[in-house]
């Protein structure tokens, strides 16, 4: 056929050097996944504490703290082991480049877990307070944790600065995608909102974890903000896979995915496994509290956010750029 | 001023001297570049023609490593060289993600990042880069880019309309360009990888360190360790498997 002696079409590489193809692996996957559910608990506990007697949900106070330290001190610890010069991790603060989300978001991730620490401190003394007085026998705790008691008032003024500050945290990370400006597929606006709902959906998943105590209408929202935040971000990842906005290299790269190549069924696994099926579990206990069945869609959930996000971060770092 | 370099692909004949140059002149470690020469072919049998592209940084006036480097490890030089500082380097990898020509790569013997920095050790003391002294064809062309007299200033003005840069489209404003490339030269979407070099890369991670047989750890035990040690058969056993499905 004519076409096939065009030129154009006929271009084929015959030498070229091989370099590693995906730089930003698993680490940065589980760094992103462990901060949504750190950031994300801040956003849902705000609105549960908003909306529900402090009664309803008796481990929240202290709970959500603990959750999110955690989960912030594994987005830490990923961060720096995903470094190449580990101990250079400091330069970060010696030496910081502000156009860089990557600095910026460091900064903030930081005061984020000092305040977030504040928190759990205070919600632990409070809590455990007889055990701190009379159990713990280390004493530099023991004394930390009744400064904690005696500043319990200090929780509830550092939370709407902990809320507002939650907002960057959890969307610096679309900043850097858009920075990286070599991987197209990241280059759009919905990265934002994506990272809000991945926020939510992690956020409401953990916390669901806890709420065995919880009230039937707490557990409830709880169910609700999951479903509003599996069913929009799945739409969010339907749309940007089949009909977004393309340039040239997202448009190779998802036509690739597309064709069952890599990550292919691991996107599709991800999307029924973490969207589709809680969407639906969680839904169905809105009407009939089943906390075992809210605790699987939970689960599920965490799993397909994982499981999406890291295809999100691999395929386009398939694509030659050169 | 601004340096600049201008590759002109008509004269180039692909004999990898500069490459091979540029690795003698900055010690670039096995399995990097921070020039290379691809080779593609064009056509179907017998109107075949085969055409050779030097591939290095850009240097771009607004680059996006440069922007995304956390802690100004890589930064301008006043003469609009793009350098590196390896003291400096976190190797976060966001300049590697960053480049969207894919000129920057992990040194796996320092675990920093690194790139062609136009020879700014050899600029400094009055020489060309090592790429540029090596072309037996001189189809290097390097100079002040701002300099209406420069060769590179005369050679742009010669060639008005053919002048290319790569991926303009991203506005990096690169300081690299090419006489006599096509779509097809410069496009990485516009050739085909065949034999395993298919457009995709197959699935290969960057090991955090060159020698696959150190982990995550020994990235925390390195600086208390001695290069000295270092194996380095291990690098010329390092996982080239990619080799055979394909590369940037």
């Amino acid at each position: 056929m004519v076409e096939h002696t065009i030129n154009a079409t006929h271009a084929v590489v015959t030498l070229d050097v091989a370099l590693p193809g995906i730089i930003w692996g698993w680490m940065i996957t589980l760094n992103m996944w462990a901060k949504s559910i750190g950031t994300g608990v801040v956003f849902v506990a705000a609105y549960l504490f908003f909306r529900h007697r402090k009664e309803a949900m008796p481990n929240l106070r202290w709970a959500m703290p603990v959750i999110s330290f955690v989960a912030l001190n594994v987005f830490l610890l990923f961060t720096l082991v995903d470094l190449h010069q580990p101990y250079r991790m400091i330069n970060i603060f010696l030496h910081p480049h502000w156009t860089s989300a990557i600095t910026v978001g460091a900064w903030m991730a930081s005061l984020f877990t000092l305040l977030i620490t504040i928190l759990m401190v205070i919600g632990l003394a409070d809590q455990f307070t007889e055990y701190f007085k009379r159990g713990c026998r280390v004493a530099p705790v023991k004394s930390l944790m009744s400064f904690a008691g005696k500043n319990s008032g200090t929780y509830e003024k550092i939370l709407p600065f902990v809320v507002f500050l939650a907002v960057p945290v959890t969307a610096y990370t679309a900043i850097i995608m858009a920075e990286s400006s070599a991987r197209e597929l990241w280059q759009a606006p919905t990265e934002v909102m994506q990272m809000i709902w991945a926020a939510l959906m992690a956020g409401s998943a953990a916390l669901i974890m806890v709420s065995g105590s919880w009230s039937q209408e707490a557990r409830k929202d709880l169910a609700l903000i999951l479903s509003i935040a599996v069913f929009f971000s799945f739409a969010m990842y339907m749309g940007e896979y089949f009909f977004s906005f393309k340039s040239a290299e997202a448009e190779a790269t998802l036509a690739y995915v597309h064709a069952g190549g890599e990550y292919n069924v691991e996107f599709w696994f991800g999307m029924v496994l973490g969207f589709i099926a809680p969407f639906f579990l969680a839904t169905s206990t809105m009407k009939n509290d089943n906390v075992t069945l809210l605790r699987f869609a939970a689960i599920l959930a965490l799993v397909g956010l994982y499981l999406a996000k890291d295809v999100w971060l691999k395929i386009p770092q398939m694509l030659p750029l050169s | 001023m601004k340096l600049g370099f201008l590759v002109d692909l008509n004269l180039c004949m692909g004999c990898k001297g500069c490459e091979v140059a540029c690795k003698v002149e900055n010690d670039v470690p096995l399995s990097s570049w921070r020039l290379r020469v691809k080779y593609i072919d064009i056509g179907t049998f017998p109107d075949t023609s085969r055409s050779f592209t030097p591939l290095r940084c850009n240097h771009c006036e607004n680059a996006p490593c440069e922007r995304i480097c956390p802690v100004s490890a890589l930064h301008y030089l006043e003469n609009g060289i793009v350098n590196v500082d390896s003291e400096r380097c976190i190797g976060c990898a966001g300049c590697m993600m960053a480049c969207p020509y894919g000129a920057i790569y992990m040194d796996p013997e320092t675990n920093t990042a690194d790139k062609c920095t136009y020879c700014a050790h050899r600029i400094e003391s009055g020489m060309m880069p090592a790429c540029v002294v090596v072309c037996p064809v001189e189809a290097n062309i390097f100079g002040d880019v701002e300099d209406d007299h420069s060769h590179i200033s005369q050679y742009i003005m010669a060639h008005q309309g053919g002048v290319q840069v790569r991926k303009p489209e991203k506005h990096t404003d690169p300081k690299h360009y090419y006489v006599g490339g096509g779509t097809y030269t410069l496009d990485p979407l516009a050739h085909q990888r065949l034999e395993g070099h298919n457009l995709f890369n197959n699935i290969t991670h960057l090991k955090h360190n060159g020698d696959p047989h150190h982990g995550v750890l020994d990235r925390f035990l390195a600086p208390f360790t001695s290069h000295g040690t270092h194996d380095n058969k291990s690098f010329m056993n390092f996982d080239n498997t990619h080799e055979q499905e394909g590369g940037h």
